[in-house]
């Protein structure tokens, strides 16, 4: 073997941990998840005969003797009863009814010999939309999650169409959480920029308390703040005893499980990923650019905005967008401090996975969520790409 | 003199016990180059941030044009500063750095454009109007820096090494360069660097810094020739120092008893009794070997050492206990090291300091 060689097998090997975790415990489950919210083979899995007879069928007119005979050959060898369960719910979410007329067909075959047609078993065999609702369930990817994710659907016609307003919230969450997450980065802007700047100027052991004060919470574990919101912010809590003790407010102030609260709280937990990329842009300002602006005849303001405040917009961009990332993500928070109505997408699609073990609904809304922050990431790049000013 | 446009009136600067600048005066005339040369902590550049504004004095008054300027903040004092790293905008082109100060004035649109072309020009910067100052080279974004500072016509311009950071050969041909703008605008200068002949080469005065004092402030010329104490006389070129004591004085002559043996007429500055110690400082340059004594200030040596520097030769002689260092010409005679020699000086070169 050549040096050459033992070099790059030695560095692969050095990669592979990495590798291999990354593999097993980020890009795998994150593939399952991406084919989960567009596979639809619980249909197609148990019913093979039929996705063959279905081809001549020509979906209006009544179904054909040979696609009754396929269902019913499929069925009579359906022995997997959790397979048929999740069949039958699929079935059910694409034609209400379907519960009921399984497991009436289903007796009925495994019970009687000769077999009743199915129209004798339950007339409503004899409807070609119960059979629709079969040939379309038959495809194995289905985009019906993607388009439920974002409130939309297909009418019988199969053209996308939204969804009735009562059926499904998804969008307005999904905004929800767009909104909420705007107005945490702001306020950690707002927060953080003077702050970053005050670290900055200071040195020795002033700035390292400073610091502290900004890493400590961030060692600390994200519950644990929460909880600590938790009973801070309550009726009876810290901040509304202070207010009240100091005769400011005569009712306690609704702090908690309502947008404020939430807000708050996760301005608090996510201040650090901003502060820390303002700070280190700040540090890397050359200490003189703010006396040569004095000298010029700048004002301290018009100093400040004409020359530090575009020199660290890079780390307040980059601080914004971890902030605005990672609350989009939030789930504990919300759950804990707001209300109802401030519930974020998180949640949603834990219920989804947890809740109503609806994985390709959870896969569907986790995909258009990385979609969503992908775009919002692209943008980003492409505002921050080559500078010639860095060069 | 009229009324000078900076004075400096008994100004100290102290950072807690630590002090800087020590009761200093200084005034420096309107159309004059200034530069305030020692070595790193002397003092200069805190007194460059004082007149600045970036600094408060701690004791005394700084007047500009007569006025007191101890509360007037930096960007009301209209002084252009001229920084060692440059302090360019990054964010900002080559024409809008130096539009920076005129903005800041309210000049209009046209003037700005006007303006800034012409202190382009000033520093042949044209071309490179609309480049970012990372794009330019080091003796450029100087260049630049310069054309900022003296684009909106300041009172005085301050400097704060501003070479220190190029090479050799830039260096020389920018203290040509600021050297020749300031004859041309007539611009009032302040100066702080640590390199001699850097100070030589360009100022009108220059004020020596030691420990927070003005050790001596003059002419170039004056600097060199007449130091006027031990410091000024190392930090100013080489030189060579004899110690020995004052036997008799006549007018501005005085004869030196050598402590280490032999006797030299030299220069007195100041009046100085009979019997006081004192060094003579004689520049190598000005010492001459000879085969046999002619004049009267001499010393018979012996050559230690003679090393060739290219535009002269660096000859080192010992004349019993007498060490001096001499520095001939390339025209002068060159000595084997072992030969015996008289070393000759003129008594107008020899000059009196104080120990």
């Amino acid at each position: 073997m050549t040096g050459r060689a033992t070099k790059n097998l030695r560095a692969t090997l050095l990669l592979a941990p990495l590798l291999l975790f990354s593999a097993v415990f980020f890009i795998w489950p994150l593939m399952t998840m991406m084919s989960q919210a567009v596979s639809d083979t619980a249909v197609l899995r148990i019913l093979p005969e039929t996705a063959k007879a279905a081809n001549s069928w020509d979906g209006r007119s009544a179904p054909t003797p040979e696609l009754k005979a396929a269902l019913v050959k499929d069925l009579k060898q359906a022995t997997d009863t959790q397979a048929t369960g999740d069949m039958v719910r699929r079935l059910n979410s694409a034609q209400s009814g379907f519960r009921t007329l399984m497991s009436k067909t289903l007796s009925a075959i495994n019970g009687n010999d000769p077999l009743p047609s199915l129209e004798q078993i339950d007339p409503r065999w004899q409807n070609p939309e119960f059979w629709r609702a079969i040939t379309g369930a038959l495809s194995p990817t289905t985009d019906r999650h993607l388009l439920a994710a974002v409130d939309l659907t297909r009418d019988a016609s199969g053209r996308i169409v939204e969804m009735p307003p009562e059926a499904s919230a998804n969008r307005t969450i999904m905004l929800r959480t767009f909104w909420i997450a705007a107005l945490v980065t702001l306020a950690c802007t707002v927060i953080g920029f003077p702050y970053a700047m005050l670290i900055a100027t200071c040195n020795g052991w002033k700035r390292q308390v400073l610091l502290a004060a900004v890493l400590l919470p961030l060692w600390t574990s994200l519950l644990v703040r929460t909880a600590a919101w938790f009973i801070i912010l309550q009726e009876k809590g810290l901040i509304n005893e202070i207010l009240e003790g100091l005769g400011l407010i005569n009712g306690p102030l609704p702090l908690i499980f309502n947008r404020t609260g939430v807000i708050i709280a996760m301005t608090h937990v996510l201040l650090p990923f901003m502060v820390l990329p303002i700070y280190s842009v700040l540090i890397s300002i050359p200490k003189t650019l703010m006396p040569a602006a004095a000298s010029l005849g700048a004002h301290p303001i018009r100093a400040f905005l004409r020359v530090l405040l575009p020199l660290s917009l890079r780390g307040v961009a980059s601080g914004a967008l971890l902030v605005f990332m990672s609350a989009i993500g939030y789930y504990i928070t919300p759950a804990l401090i707001g209300g109802p109505g401030d519930q974020m997408i998180s949640s949603v699609i834990a219920f989804y996975a947890t809740g109503s073990a609806n994985w390709s609904m959870a896969g569907a809304l986790g995909l258009v969520l990385l979609v969503a922050t992908i775009a919002l990431y692209s943008v980003y790049a492409r505002l921050a790409a080559e500078d010639p000013r860095r060069a | 003199m009229s009324e000078p446009r900076i004075c400096f009136d008994h100004i100290s600067k102290s950072y807690g016990p630590l002090c800087v600048v020590d009761n200093l005066d200084l005034d420096i005339a309107k159309g004059e180059f200034v530069s305030l040369l020692g070595p790193s902590g002397s003092g200069k550049t805190t007194l460059l941030m004082m007149l600045a504004g970036f600094e408060n004095p701690t004791q005394g008054t700084i007047l500009v044009d007569g006025e007191p300027v101890n509360n007037v903040p930096t960007h009301r004092r209209d002084m252009g500063v001229v920084f060692q790293n440059y302090a360019l905008f990054p964010h900002m082109s080559v024409a809008e750095n130096v539009a920076f100060p005129l903005q800041m004035r309210g000049v209009s649109k046209a003037g700005i454009t006007e303006r800034v072309t012409r202190a382009l020009d000033m520093v042949q910067l044209s071309a490179m109007r609309d480049r970012w100052p990372a794009q330019l080279s080091g003796g450029q974004q100087q260049r630049v820096a310069l054309a900022r500072a003296l684009v909106f016509e300041p009172r005085v311009v301050l400097m704060d090494e501003p070479l220190g950071a190029l090479d050799k050969h830039l260096r020389e041909q920018m203290q040509l360069d600021i050297r020749a703008l300031h004859n041309r605008l007539e611009l009032t200068i302040v100066f702080v660097t640590h390199d001699q002949s850097e100070a030589l080469t360009m100022s009108d005065r220059i004020a020596v810094f030691n420990k927070g004092k003005i050790e001596q402030i003059g002419t170039p010329r004056e600097i060199y020739d007449h130091p006027r104490t031990r410091f000024v006389a190392e930090f100013i070129g080489e030189t060579n120092l004899l110690q020995g004591t004052i036997e008799s004085v006549d007018g501005s002559q005085g004869l030196i008893r050598l402590q280490n043996g032999g006797q030299l007429s030299a220069t007195l500055a100041d009046v100085m009794p009979r019997g006081q110690q004192v060094f003579v400082s004689i520049r190598p340059e000005r010492i001459e070997l000879k085969e046999t004594k002619t004049g009267m200030n001499s010393f018979a040596a012996n050559v230690i050492d003679s090393v060739y520097q290219g535009d002269h030769l660096r000859v080192q002689l010992d004349g019993n206990g007498n060490n001096v260092v001499a520095r001939l010409g390339r025209k002068s005679r060159e000595w084997p090291i072992g030969a015996n020699v008289v070393a000759e000086f003129q008594s107008s070169d020899c000059w009196i300091i104080a120990s």
